[in-house]
């Protein structure tokens, strides 16, 4: 139950970032991302902010053995650099740079029930969900 | 110039937030907070154990609806895109992020500051591919 609870609270403060940030306006990520013109380079402090915290955090933590509410830390270690990666990578750019919205300040904005969130964020997680499905299906095949 | 200041700083503390959110799961879950992996393993009917994974969904919608109270202007969107470019928009950026393994969150905060080099790649490469479809859709005003 602590880890629902701190999941919970992890995701409520996640999301509050992104509205204080900027990032839930979709407007906003296209100016910063507008290298080229009337660039806004805002956003990019949201990044400078994210990974102060979290890389000095973590110099702290790899030096805990292990996590309050849970056995181990799972964290990845693959180092492999492959087209799969690059090309997942690419793909979410480009649609990322349509419409402004990654997927954090997508699934937050759901609760305006705005048009554009409602409509990239529908068709977002119906195509997470055939991913998943055929991601399950070659599992089973291998 | 205020609004200009406002608008660093806001991004900066908003930041602040995310990596102390993404710390705490850590601290807490020992668990990587990348907001496309929760969403794909909340959709995969084989890790229907891993209860977090909702409860860290429903504090974003509850995040969300406190946004909505307390800061009107956290959602607001003038960006004019059609539906149906937000509707490929969406595609594109389910599957990216489930085939790259991962999103802003997941490579650009925590893969980053670890120096994960799948990570520095993936941010690097979305980053890019961000700029040049922004100059691309400027370049022949699509909307």
């Amino acid at each position: 139950m602590r880890q629902q609870l701190s999941a919970l609270v992890c995701g409520l403060l996640f999301a509050m970032g992104l509205g204080v940030s900027g990032m839930t306006q979709p407007q906003k990520v296209i100016g910063f991302l507008d290298i080229f013109g009337a660039w806004d380079p805002s956003l990019l402090f949201v990044m400078v902010g994210g990974v102060l915290v979290y890389g000095l955090g973590y110099l702290w933590i790899k030096k805990v053995p292990k996590p309050l509410f849970a056995p181990q830390f799972l964290v990845p270690t693959s180092r492999h650099i492959d087209t799969r990666l690059l090309i997942g990578a690419a793909l979410f750019g480009i649609g990322w740079g349509i419409a402004g919205f990654c997927p954090g300040p997508a699934l937050a904005s759901l609760v305006t029930l705005g048009r554009a969130p409602l409509i990239f964020g529908i068709s977002m997680i119906l195509t997470v969900l055939i991913f998943e499905r055929i991601q399950n299906k070659k599992e089973r095949v291998s | 110039m205020e609004t200009f200041i406002s608008s660093y700083g806001n991004a900066f503390l908003g930041g602040l937030l995310i990596g102390l959110s993404a710390l705490f799961l850590l601290v807490f879950n020992g668990r990587i907070m990348g907001i496309s992996g929760i969403l794909g393993g909340i959709l995969n009917s084989n890790s229907r154990a891993e209860v977090w994974r909702y409860f860290f969904f429903a504090g974003m919608l509850l995040g969300g609806v406190v946004l909505q109270l307390t800061l009107p202007n956290a959602f607001e969107n003038t960006l004019e895109r059609s539906d149906f470019l937000l509707v490929i928009a969406g595609v594109l950026v389910g599957w990216g992020t489930r085939l790259g393994s991962g999103c802003t969150s997941g490579h650009g905060i925590c893969g980053f500051s670890r120096l994960s080099p799948r990570s520095l790649l993936a941010t690097g490469t979305f980053m890019l591919l961000g700029f040049a479809t922004v100059w691309f859709f400027r370049t022949w005003g699509l909307t």
